[in-house]
């Protein structure tokens, strides 16, 4: 196989080679623990201040507000229990959408047997909670509303400032997973009213393996780790520096031109969506159609399974993937695409293709030469799809 | 995650398509749960003399139709009826466990068509039908 062109950004990216050189030093030479107090361990305290520094600007925040984590996964976990264990005596009641990373659905799930209430709003056919059902949600009980900024798999951008406002004036705390928005949307936590945000820098150019959460001055959180004195006693752990380094680094790059990252990205999807829609028949586009990660391409080609799409991809050398049941380990198609109200059977055949910083007009050039044919075969194969050219079925 | 064998038989499946006046077809599968496979057998003198199918399902879901349909070609009905989805798994250098439940839906659709010959020839098939077209009856191994 020759060529290979991952369109998977929202799965995960690489690590820039910046990115890369700056982590370096701090697996070797400079492995000192932040916690001592010789000169290298000093050096990675400072790294580590270095970088908090480097979040707090790109989140428009203090430095001392920002508290490095394992991943994104524990960032979500640690808002969601800290905030519902430490305001127990206010309220039980927590608001959150149907289309959450499982990070936060699980995490409200578990609480739900912790004896919390939770609210899934649902959402449009385009992925957006309402501000009325918000609104109508809310009760003198609720103590957290969660969010997501920006959908891991169709895209859908929320609107957090109307969202953040609401809870400002309900007193009510806000956290948003916007693991999936730094570096595709320029965010700033005091304009938006967040409490907390959740970031993991993988997947913006950054190592696998840390993330952080925003913590605002005062919000009431309960430690998420017990142990020594890291992160001024809110999580400890001895601090994985070169990730955190690398972390920093990554943010900074990646929020210093939004702009121009997203105009190019949003030129690659939009072609790519207009030209699979006029090419493919029985395609449609999930998510919305403008308020979306510019890299963010979500299609559902019904009488097709998801799976079989990605296996006869992956051997023409596109890495990509999809909300089938048979690629999530379940027997159910993806969460947010039953959400957004697409039936079973056309849910199974969705297809996600998420851009980055390498992709070329070639790259989509090259989707398109591919894929229709792909799915024509496997629309060949298919019973469904027999049925519609006989006219036995409409559609 | 697959065999090379599932990898060969989905990237090139045997036998896809539909025979004209098949002597018995079956589906089985539903589309809510991501898959239905339709078989077609040819039938002559008691042996199945043809197979072939259509699928709409996942790799493995494809892989063992194509596998499936060869295994039952020169079969006897009798023979046919004997293949079991471990059997279908097995000619494919087994699968992973999650998809098993895609061998079982081969082993339904040589069964469902099988029963739709039985049917059109007058013959007593004895059992009730093979797939109830609920998830439920081919993914009985999952959680
Ligand atoms: C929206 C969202 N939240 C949370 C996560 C989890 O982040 P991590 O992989 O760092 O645990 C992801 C990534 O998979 C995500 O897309």
């Amino acid at each position: 196989m020759d060529k290979q062109i991952y369109l998977d950004h929202s799965a995960t990216t690489y690590v820039k080679e910046e990115v890369l050189q700056e982590m370096i030093p701090y697996f070797t030479e400079k492995f000192g623990n932040a916690s001592s107090i010789y000169s290298i361990g000093r050096e990675s305290k400072k790294a580590i201040e270095d970088a908090r520094e480097k979040v707090a600007r790109a989140l428009h925040c203090q430095p001392k507000e920002i508290f490095f984590t394992a991943s994104g996964t524990e960032a979500d976990n640690w808002a969601i229990k800290g905030v519902a264990f430490a305001n127990r005596n206010k309220g039980n009641h927590i608001i959150t959408s149907a289309i959450e990373h499982h990070a936060v659905l699980h995490t409200c799930q578990y609480l739900e047997k912790e004896g919390f209430e939770v609210t899934y709003l649902p959402v449009d056919e385009y992925g957006m909670v309402s501000l009325e059902k918000l609104q109508e949600a809310i009760t003198d009980k609720t103590i957290l509303i969660s969010i997501m900024f920006a959908n891991n798999e169709i895209g859908t951008i929320q609107p957090i400032k109307e969202i953040g406002r609401i809870a400002k004036e309900k007193g009510i705390y806000f956290h948003t997973d916007a693991v999936q928005a730094v570096g595709n949307v320029p965010i700033d936590v005091d304009e938006y009213n967040i409490d907390m945000l959740s970031l993991s820098a993988h997947k913006f150019y950054g190592p696998k393996g840390v993330g952080a959460l925003y913590v605002r001055k005062g919000v009431k959180l309960h430690n998420f780790m017990q142990g020594g004195a890291q992160e001024r006693g809110r999580r400890a752990g001895t601090e994985n520096v070169p990730g955190i380094v690398g972390l920093g680094k990554a943010i900074e790059l990646a929020t210093r031109d939004i702009e121009g990252y997203n105009s190019k990205l949003r030129a690659l999807r939009d072609r790519l969506i207009k030209e699979v829609l006029e090419k493919i028949p029985y395609t449609r586009l999930n998510g919305h159609p403008t308020q979306r990660l510019p890299g963010n391409a979500n299609f559902s080609f019904e009488f097709i399974e998801g799976e079989s799409l990605l296996l006869m991809l992956d051997m023409k050398g596109i890495a990509a993937s999809s909300g089938s049941a048979c690629t999530s380990g379940s027997l159910d198609p993806s969460h947010v695409l039953l959400a957004i109200g697409l039936p079973h059977e056309i849910a199974h055949g969705s297809l996600r293709i998420t851009f980055g910083e390498e992709n070329t007009e070639e790259d989509v050039d090259y989707v398109l030469e591919v894929l229709p044919p792909i799915v024509e075969r496997l629309r060949e194969m298919s019973p469904l799809y027999e049925e519609v050219k006989r006219g036995v079925k409409n559609v | 995650m697959y065999s090379e064998k599932v990898m060969d038989h989905f990237m090139n499946p045997r036998n896809v398509g539909e025979i004209e006046n098949a002597d018995g077809v079956g589906q089985v599968g539903n589309p809510k749960c991501g898959d239905i496979m339709k078989m077609y057998l040819k039938i002559e003198n008691g042996t199945i003399v043809d197979a072939k199918f259509r699928t709409f399902g996942c790799g493995a879901a494809i892989a063992t139709s194509s596998m499936a349909t060869e295994m039952v070609k020169g079969k006897t009905v009798d023979e046919a009826l004997k293949i079991t989805n471990k059997a279908v798994a097995e000619a494919l250098d087994g699968l992973p466990p999650v998809k098993m439940h895609c061998s079982n839906l081969a082993e339904e659709a040589i069964k469902a068509a099988i029963q739709d010959y039985y049917k059109r020839h007058g013959m007593d098939w004895g059992e009730g039908d093979v797939c109830t077209g609920c998830c439920d009856s081919c993914h009985v191994e999952e959680e």
